[in-house]
């Protein structure tokens, strides 16, 4: 049974359409992610699950039962927000046990609860502290505490890390992900950050516009996108396209890549990837989509790797990142960015003999931004 | 704050000097009638008539007071304002708390509830603030009539109610907009509902506001006259109507220090509501701009 179902959920603002025709579903213990940018929807899907907005029309049900038209309250879930929401005039201690004393739940049961939570979090020694006095690492601790209190059917976060600074952020993903290893739980978390998305998820759902583009496992969505949109989102440095154009000989296609003041690249597509929806497309523009790991530095050493296709662009930027090494290098109509290793010797302004993976590359096509092979 | 830094030149002194004295100067101006209306309510009659009006007290006196409050003529009878005093504290208090209460719930409802037309009744309300006083005279005499309250004190508190909700609303209503939403969502998850969270959540926050408000109905309610002399009888008369009638009943030769011991009697409270908490009246008009 699934913890958490939505059916064709749509959601209007006036005219405006938020949501449209949403479906997704979760098992028991499961970390789903919602990922996509500013105004994709994901945000009003989370309140939508919370009930604390009504959706225009669909379904919700949390474990087999409907709760679409039940109060937030009713639903049993938890949620952290985005600005932690601690109540003001409480201790730490208040704070937690709140959603208990709300649930009626004894005393005696509500202290146990809070110090199981402020053991699993390490914020016993923060307890009788006012929200006002604790840094925002320990506000969010907080607010998580206060989610975990209660054994609810889902778990909600959103945007939880964002107001965090970039190294606690990377230090508490950590810290949710071994929680959710450890305690099984069954978690919808929103997020813009893609990083984020890719390390935590069992499941991400890529939205944009208040769609699903894509959902699946951090994987597929990475490996397999469904379009562009989800190609670019996931990723970074984001994935590379480039503008050529679909050929066919012998029943082998083949793609032609026009570097303006170089030679005509020719790129084999391997044969164990093509694809019907590829025929109708030759002759015409299509997009490859390369990402920066595809590209290998020619060494000697990996000469036998048969599959990839050497190259000799020439490089514009090199940008050291400790590491690895990002090269801006020239091909096709612009430009493109690889990811190499430490050790690579390139220098802006010369040529380096690079390998790229077919295999690991995807199809586009240029006109409808659909996958094609 | 002056955290200019500038040199410390003469032609600064000077005009720091001048400033100060201005300012100093001002004060005074606006401290005199009080001065003067103390110092003749503590002197007796034969040094008031001479025309001294600034002198000090030769022999200072509490006896107009006593009388103010307990043996001066208003009208007919002749019983001091003390008995109105307690009048006005009978309908201010309870006036205060109510109009107070409903503009919390007012704003909180406004803010953290949102219905449609919710804007629409938040800007009917505020209407409510720019009606003068003497537009709804009649109507709500007749309404009181209606509902059985001519001339009692529930009568004149329930005028005082309805008219100040407007202004209550309108304080609570700009203090819980700061305040950010998710704490609303957070407990409702909680599982508190509407009064819950109003009591367990907000109310706890809105000190500066709560005293704002009562700071600002105590004084508008106490100061009233034009509802008091319009919709009381004689017996629930608040203490500015009795002061008008102390002041105007003319029997024999005017009694200025009894006048002005009554009129002092009759501003008492609202200046001490002020010194008392005129400070966080201030916090709280600006509490909303800076982040708790």
């Amino acid at each position: 049974m699934a913890a958490l179902e939505i059916r064709n959920v749509c959601k209007d603002f006036g005219s405006e359409q938020v949501l449209k025709d949403v479906s997704l579903a979760i098992d028991s213990g499961e970390f789903l992610i919602l990922v996509g940018p500013s105004g994709c929807g994901k945000s009003t899907l989370m309140n939508a699950i919370a009930g604390l907005e009504p959706v225009t029309s669909g379904e919700i049900r949390i474990a087999g039962e409907e709760v679409t038209w039940q109060t937030p309250a009713e639903r049993d879930i938890a949620m952290v927000f985005q600005s932690y929401a601690l109540y003001p005039s409480m201790t730490v201690r208040q704070n937690i046990s709140f959603g208990l004393e709300m649930r009626k739940v004894p005393k005696a049961e509500r202290e146990a609860a809070v110090e199981r939570v402020a053991d699993l979090l390490q914020i016993s020694h923060l307890l009788d502290r006012k929200p006002s006095q604790l840094s925002g690492g320990q506000r969010q601790r907080v607010a998580m505490g206060r989610a975990l209190a209660r054994e609810p059917k889902v778990y909600l976060f959103d945007e939880p890390l964002s107001n965090l600074d970039a190294k606690l952020r990377v230090d508490m993903r950590t810290e949710i992900k071994k929680l959710h290893q450890r305690l099984g739980t069954t978690i919808v978390y929103v997020t813009h950050d893609q990083i984020e998305a890719m390390t935590l998820a069992d499941c991400i759902a890529v939205m944009r516009d208040g769609r699903i583009l894509q959902l699946g496992s951090p994987d597929e969505v990475y490996n397999d996108p469904v379009d562009i949109f989800v190609a670019g989102f996931m990723g970074s440095p984001s994935m590379n396209f480039i503008a050529a154009t679909l050929e066919s000989e012998a029943g082998k296609y083949r793609l032609r890549v026009d570097t303006p003041g170089e030679e005509t690249l020719q790129l084999p597509w391997p044969n164990a990837r093509q694809t019907p929806a590829m025929a109708e497309r030759v002759g015409k523009p299509v997009i490859l989509g390369l990402r920066p790991e595809h590209f290998t530095e020619d060494d000697a050493r990996l000469s036998d790797y048969d599959e990839g296709v050497l190259l000799t662009p020439r490089i514009t930027v090199v940008e050291p990142t400790g590491a690895d090494i990002l090269l801006q290098l020239r091909l096709g109509e612009g430009e493109a960015t690889a990811r190499v290793g430490p050790k690579c010797r390139a220098t802006a302004g010369e040529r380096l003999a690079l390998r790229i993976d077919m295999a690991r590359a995807v199809l586009f096509d240029s006109e409808t931004e659909k996958r094609l092979a | 704050m002056d955290n200019v830094i500038r040199r410390r030149t003469i032609g600064a002194r000077v005009a720091r000097f001048s400033l100060y004295a201005v300012l100093i100067l001002a004060a005074l101006f606006y401290l005199m009638p009080l001065v003067v209306m103390l110092i003749t309510s503590v002197k007796p009659l034969e040094e008031i008539t001479p025309g001294t009006l600034l002198s000090l007290p030769r022999e200072p006196t509490l006896a107009p007071w006593v009388k103010a409050w307990g043996e001066a003529c208003t009208g007919m009878r002749c019983e001091g304002v003390g008995g109105y005093f307690y009048n006005s504290i009978a309908i201010v208090v309870p006036a205060v708390l109510i109009s107070t209460a409903i503009g919390a719930l007012n704003g909180y409802a406004l803010t953290k509830w949102r219905f449609k037309g919710s804007e629409l009744v938040f800007a009917l309300m505020l209407f409510g603030c720019f009606i003068p006083f003497q537009v709804v005279l009649l109507p709500m005499a007749q309404t009181l009539g209606w509902l059985g309250l001519s001339s009692s004190r529930a009568g004149l508190i329930l005028v005082h109610v309805v008219f100040g909700i407007a202004f209550t609303t309108l304080f609570f209503r700009n203090f819980y907009v700061a305040v950010p939403t998710e704490l609303i969502s957070a407990a409702k998850l909680d599982g508190a509902g509407f009064f819950r969270i109003f009591w367990r959540i907000l109310l706890p926050v809105s000190a500066p506001i709560v005293v704002v408000s009562v700071i600002w109905q105590f004084t508008q309610i106490w100061n009233d006259f034009l509802f008091g002399v319009a919709f009381s009888a004689h017996d629930t008369q608040p203490v500015t109507v009795a002061l008008n009638n102390l002041v105007n009943t003319s029997t024999g030769a005017k009694e200025y220090n009894v006048d002005m011991a009554a009129a002092m009697i009759a501003a008492l409270p609202t200046l001490v509501v002020y010194v008392l908490a005129g400070k966080y009246f201030v916090r709280g008009l600006t509490a909303g701009s800076v982040k708790g």
